[in-house]
């Protein structure tokens, strides 16, 4: 399978990030040869066997509805590049 | 011996008599980090004042005679684990500036049992890489050999502890992160069964791969450390529910009835001879302990590396769009819109095996390609786990070496993300299907550099892994081997 240029650009652009022209080729072939490391599976036959997600055969646990976390706005903020009255600053989204 | 050079258990017992104190013991570790750390680079942060201030804190209670089993003892968290009020980089530029609001479970546990953190330890970044060396903060040098890399991700708690700057650490292992480092530098490690260690707090990777661990010179101190870490944790909805287990109690139980598996499948092309020579000679000694040994199959252990490699960067992708720039990350500065602020800010916070990694795994679950890669490596991984599951209805444990080849030379896979992958061609499978595994040092090679020799139990069968790997100790000294560091009478 190839993975070219197009395909590089293409997924960058779905995982929101910038990568500049001039590392693309490199990028470009560097995937392609992670993903002809991993195109061994297709030869693997899996007919009926079930996906794993997860280690353990686990339910998600339920707990009962109550309030555990308390408002730390002004620690959970203090890592925050940009805020103006408590909110994150963005650059403006509407003209 | 030095007080570096003590196990926990005979750390506890000195602090119990007042051979010495909490402060005096961190005083002195706190010494030997400032002359190696420099070289080593095995720390990120040291938090020297807050050290001091706990020590101070467990001196008290000790001379109220309390006698917790960890009351007083150094500890270092892997830079992953966040830490109320301590910066937790993860070894990126993205979190260089955050500070975690909390602490991790892990963490929080640790210390209400008196543990005195002395600082936080370099990992490859967002726990990617075999060799430390994606580190925003640059590589971890190792111990034995200062030109050679000491494993990864977790090669800051590896080296840290191989070159006694601390008795134990915290790791964290996705596909072989606490076991690679851990042989590479010579010390024990045990990535428990997944589960077990609460992952609340812990940077995610790769969420159903990534299980914490504990880093030790031996197995009796990981089950120390363990037995405090492992508890089940309601915020983790991942903790098992009966996670809580006393690992010092069978410690001591003899090896004759235990069947020790040996898979084909370890011992064939790409293994370093000494290795092989070395993990064979360990196999032996359990053997002259009294184990029976059999030789096993893992037929679909050879899919692991490229199971993994769809199945973890899908996760890290997935994990990893949170940083986004707007509300604890490192923000880009040349920006004029928010989607550029989004793609400026990921491609300046990542590093490149971090980005390359997103992209696999963006790509692997993008519109059309999610049934060939994602779907597909799901249920290799079924088979992965069904290969265990027959071998444990047979063997007690499974035994091989736990890298294909001893610490390599600084830079030496840098340039071929593959090579660097295929270190942990023998780690892999142990977690994609959730068993616990444990890395003990079984031998040198010719020129000095420490091997590791793997074992892998069935789930839940962590404590069976410490006993195999204490008796082992017990009868021979390789975990006692000590890397010659010139600065390290300073």
């Amino acid at each position: 399978m190839a993975f070219d240029q197009d395909a590089v650009r293409r997924t960058a652009h779905l995982a929101r990030l910038a990568l500049p022209q001039e590392e693309v080729p490199a990028v470009a072939s560097q995937l392609e040869k992670i993903m002809s490391l991993v195109e061994e599976l297709s030869a693997i036959p899996t007919e009926g066997i079930l996906p794993m997600a997860h280690p353990l055969d686990l339910e998600q646990p339920l707990r009962p509805d109550q309030v555990s976390n308390h408002d730390e706005r002004q620690r959970l903020m203090a890592s925050a590049p940009a805020t103006k009255h408590g909110l994150f600053l963005v650059p403006k989204v509407i003209e | 011996m030095d007080l570096h050079e003590f196990s926990l258990r005979q750390l506890r017992e000195g602090l119990q008599k007042r051979d010495f104190s909490a402060q005096e013991l961190t005083q002195t570790l706190l010494k030997r980090i400032h002359t190696l750390n420099p070289e080593l680079n095995a720390f990120v942060t040291v938090t020297e004042a807050a050290a001091l201030e706990s020590a101070a804190r467990a001196d008290d209670r000790l001379a109220k005679g309390e006698s917790g089993t960890l009351l007083g003892l150094p500890i270092a968290h892997k830079d992953i684990f966040c830490t109320a009020d301590v910066p937790t980089t993860c070894g990126s530029k993205m979190l260089k500036n955050f500070v975690a609001p909390y602490s991790a479970t892990v963490v929080e546990r640790l210390d209400a049992e008196g543990m005195v953190m002395l600082g936080k330890l370099n990992m490859d970044e967002f726990a990617m890489g075999s060799s430390n060396e994606t580190s925003y903060f640059g590589p971890v040098r190792n111990p034995w050999n200062t030109e050679m890399v000491p494993g990864g991700s977790s090669g800051g708690s590896a080296a840290a502890v191989a070159a006694g700057l601390v008795p134990v650490a915290t790791g964290t292992d996705t596909g072989g992160s606490i076991r690679q480092p851990a042989a590479l530098c010579g010390i024990t490690g045990i990535k428990p069964t997944y589960g077990r260690v609460s992952r609340y707090g812990m940077i995610a990777f790769a969420s159903s791969l990534d299980q914490g661990g504990a880093m030790a010179r031996s197995a009796e101190d990981c089950a120390l450390l363990l037995n405090a870490m492992v508890a089940h944790d309601p915020r983790d909805s991942t903790s098992h529910p009966a996670a809580a287990s006393d690992f010092l109690r069978g410690l001591d139980r003899p090896l004759q009835r235990l069947r020790v598996g040996v898979p084909e499948e370890f011992f064939g092309e790409g293994l370093d001879p000494e290795v092989a020579a070395a993990v064979q000679a360990g196999i032996d000694q359990l053997a002259k302990q009294g184990a029976s040994i059999q030789s096993i199959r893992l037929p679909n252990n050879p899919h692991a590396v490229s199971t993994y490699y769809v199945l973890a960067p899908a996760e890290a992708s997935s994990n990893l769009s949170r940083f986004d720039g707007v509300r604890y990350t490192h923000r880009s500065s040349a920006v004029e819109n928010l989607d550029d602020l989004y793609r400026q800010s990921r491609y300046e916070g990542f590093g490149a095996e971090v980005r390359r990694r997103i992209l696999v795994g963006t790509y692997v679950l993008s519109a059309g390609y999610y049934d060939a890669y994602y779907l597909k490596a799901q249920q290799v991984r079924s088979l992965i786990r069904e290969d265990f599951r027959r071998a444990f209805a047979e063997v007690d444990v499974i035994v091989g070496p736990t890298t294909p080849g001893p610490a390599f030379a600084l830079g030496a896979k840098n340039a071929d993300p593959i090579s660097m992958y295929l270190a942990d061609i023998y780690t892999i499978a142990v977690n994609l299907a959730g068993i616990p595994a444990l890395s003990l040092p079984c031998g040198f090679t010719q020129s000095g550099l420490p091997i590791g020799m793997q074992l892998m139990g069935d789930y839940f069968a962590d404590d069976l892994l410490l006993n195999v790997a204490h008796r082992y100790q017990q009868e021979t000294d390789w975990h006692l081997a000590r890397p010659n560091l010139k600065a390290g009478e300073a």
